[in-house]
């Protein structure tokens, strides 16, 4: 089904712990998954299961004492040659020719990834002059372009004000802008609607997929909530505990679920089409201190179908439970 | 006083009527006043004996502030908020302050934020014991021994006692808060966003035990959110609020059924739906929310209605009842059919 393209990322067991006194916390342990072109990939899973620590390992981007212990991380280019993320030195030109060349980034806080001190357009014109070849006046040109590319009213205008002057949707547009400039074919959205109301979550989720039409440009869309997946993704990856449980297309993901856990997770969310005042099925327990990882299946201690001297002994593979999708847990297949 | 839901007989519990909070924008040296953010402007709504309310809206709306003016946390510039004390109706917004602190006790707070709201100082005891001690309820062996029973009423083990906030997860500090609202037996709690800071699974035992308590301890709730899901859970009644103003106030089902408002129309379709089967016309509204310093002409939502006419830009709209129990601000309310929530197969 897939087999006509090749994913554009590609993700093999990747590795990614952070180092500190008091022990190693594994925040990436041993995830894989493929983003393919022109598609929406959504990585959901609870606060703390390793879906920001993911993308930041793509983006050669990890915070010490954190780094990236095994795995690779494949990217086509587009002139069909592959390079390893991994293999390149933190910092280098490559991996910055990468950075908001082939992949643009945009974060869940956009007040503190634009500097207080410059204009939104002296960052933009910034990123472009760092990516293509063109005089501060074009520079400048497209940098107008951009902000009104992605609906931004009057952007003569705004390219000269502080983040600060924008309202919270108009800087999220603006960020999108930064990350756009390059003409990224991957871009990688990290809870790019967490800050936002509905109203103006509806606005930018609107404009991520026209751009995305527009371009053909992949996206890989971190969020904890499921409404948002449910909405925008072709493909989901569902993590617990830095591990990758369960990966399908969306209606499989959200209409057959296979894994315990993602079954648990979509039974806790109180849905606006579902009956007010009902009990919620809640999940046992709760997610275990990084330090304290257990033994066998990461999810075994709060799984309703955990097989005694099984699950809490060894660890399930992720492996095919159907077409097109996997799952790590010893019920399959 | 109004009567409520006269159909089930239920007794109204706190009544407000035209409250309004107006901050005042002061600029230069002599600090002058230069204008008025008008957070809360004319809101008027009842809640009756052992229900919950939601008030629902985008950020800035004036949730929070609506909330602090019924607790007399900052007082209304007007209005009046009306809450009947063993019989009596007393009127908290002008009530004097030495009368205040009796009434405290019958309204407690919920906070947003479970980890900024607790000071990490205190121990569990000091934290949940010290609205007892504040008010002079019992002595100290009464005060542990109640602080015990609360613990055990929200889920906490009694043994974390003489632990300090930074020992618990989210959720857990968030049942600390609750513990706490509770000392005092408050008949009305407040919940401002309770479980927006909240992973999922924690927000589900959350709202159970909101759910379970009001039932044990007939509480009567104001459920301040953003989540239209969460409020559609966990509410009997719900009031959409805009830029200062209730728009709509309804029965839950209702309200997501068939909404009267344009406003709440647009809030509802831009709600995610975890269903891929139901990825729906979105109505994406055009612009921003308005500016509660600077607000529209006429009907606050008119520059960003799809329905607006002439008079929407001239005159406010009157809350009237269209149905029973169902209160809505929109000069077309009665000729608009508009979009509700399709309920899914389950
Ligand atoms: N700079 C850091 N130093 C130490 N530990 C870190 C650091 N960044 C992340 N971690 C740890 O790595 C794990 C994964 O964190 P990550 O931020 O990827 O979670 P997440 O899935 O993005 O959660 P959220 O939904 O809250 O954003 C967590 O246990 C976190 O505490
Ligand atoms: N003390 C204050 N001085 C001046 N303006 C204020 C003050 N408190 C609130 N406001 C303003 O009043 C308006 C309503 O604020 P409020 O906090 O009540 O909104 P809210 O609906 O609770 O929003 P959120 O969902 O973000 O919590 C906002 O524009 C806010 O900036
Ligand atoms: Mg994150
Ligand atoms: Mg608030």
């Amino acid at each position: 089904m897939r087999n006509d393209t090749r994913p554009l990322l590609s993700v093999r067991n990747l590795r990614t712990s952070f180092f500190q006194d008091e022990g190693t916390t594994k925040a990436v342990d041993g995830a894989s998954f493929d983003v393919f072109p022109g598609k929406t990939l959504g990585i959901v899973g609870e606060s703390g299961c390793g879906k920001s620590v993911t993308a930041q390992s793509i983006l050669r981007i990890v915070d010490r004492p954190g780094r990236i212990v095994d795995g690779e991380i494949v990217l086509t280019r587009a002139d069909g040659s592959e390079i390893d993320l991994v293999k390149l030195k933190a910092n280098s030109r490559e991996i910055r020719s990468v950075r908001g060349g082939d992949i643009g980034l945009i974060f869940q806080e956009p007040m503190t990834s634009f500097s207080p001190v410059h204009t939104v357009g002296e960052q933009i014109i910034e990123a472009v002059l760092l990516h293509s070849e063109v005089g501060k006046k074009e520079a400048r040109l497209r940098g107008i372009e951009a902000l009104r590319s992605v609906g931004i009213p009057k952007p003569e205008r705004r390219i000269d004000e502080y983040s600060f002057e924008l309202s919270g949707g108009l800087r999220q547009r603006a960020m999108i802008a930064v990350a756009l400039s390059c003409n990224p074919r991957l871009l990688i959205a990290d809870e790019p609607t967490t800050a936002l109301d509905v109203t103006t979550q509806a606005q930018i989720l609107d404009l991520l997929r026209k751009i995305q039409q527009e371009r053909g440009m992949a996206i890989m869309l971190i969020t904890h909530n499921l409404g948002v997946v449910a909405e925008m993704a072709d493909d989901v990856v569902v993590m617990y505990l830095g591990k990758v449980v369960e990966q399908g297309k969306v209606d499989d993901i959200f209409h057959d679920p296979k894994h315990p856990y993602t079954k648990a997770l979509l039974q806790s969310i109180p849905s606006i089409d579902s009956t007010p005042r009902l009990k919620l099925p809640t999940i046992s327990g709760s997610i275990p201190h990084p330090f304290n990882r257990p033994k066998g299946c990461p999810f075994h201690p709060r799984c309703v179908s955990a097989i005694a001297g099984r699950c809490d002994v060894e660890e399930p593979p992720l492996q095919a439970v159907g077409e097109g999708r996997k799952a790590s847990c010893f019920l399959y297949p | 006083m109004t009567n409520g839901d006269a159909g089930t007989g239920k007794s109204v519990l706190l009544d407000v009527r035209g409250l309004k909070k107006y901050f005042p924008i002061r600029r230069g040296i002599l600090q002058k006043t230069i204008g008025h953010v008008k957070a809360v402007d004319d809101v008027t709504f009842f809640l009756n004996r052992g229900e919950t309310l939601s008030l629902v809206g985008e950020s800035g709306c004036g949730k929070t502030t609506t909330s602090r003016c019924i607790l007399r946390a900052i007082t209304p510039t007007a209005g009046q908020v009306l809450l009947s004390d063993n019989g009596e109706v007393v009127d908290v917004a002008t009530v004097p302050k030495n009368r205040l602190r009796s009434l405290r006790r019958q309204m407690q707070m919920i906070f947003q934020d479970p980890f900024s709201s607790l000071n990490p100082r205190m121990t569990l005891l000091d934290i949940v014991g010290e609205p007892l001690l504040v008010h002079g309820v019992g002595n100290d062996q009464e005060r542990t021994d109640r602080v015990v029973e609360l613990l055990n009423l929200v889920g906490l083990r009694p043994e974390y006692m003489r632990r300090y906030p930074h020992a618990f997860s989210g959720g857990q500090r968030q049942r600390i808060g609750i513990a706490r609202a509770l000392a005092l037996n408050p008949r009305l709690v407040v919940a401002d966003e309770p479980v927006s800071a909240l992973d999922v699974s924690v927000q589900a035992q959350i709202l159970n035990l909101l759910l379970e308590l009001q039932e044990r301890l007939g509480l009567t709730y104001l459920f301040v959110a953003h989540d239209l899901s969460v409020v559609k859970h966990i509410s009997e009644r719900v009031a959409v609020m805009y830029v200062g103003r209730i728009v709509e106030t309804a029965p839950t089902e209702e309200l997501f059924a068939s909404p009267r408002h344009p406003y709440t129309e647009a809030l509802m379709s831009a709600v995610p739906k975890p269903d891929p089967r139901l990825r729906s016309e979105r109505i994406v509204l055009e612009g921003e929310v308005a500016d509660p310093a600077n607000t529209p002409s006429g009907c606050h939502f008119h520059p960003r209605c799809r329905y607006a006419q002439a008079v929407c830009r001239e005159t406010a709209p009157a809350q009237e009842e269209i149905a029973p129990n169902h209160f809505v601000s929109c000069h077309r309310a009665a000729e608009l059919s508009l979009r509700g929530v399709a309920r899914s197969g389950a």
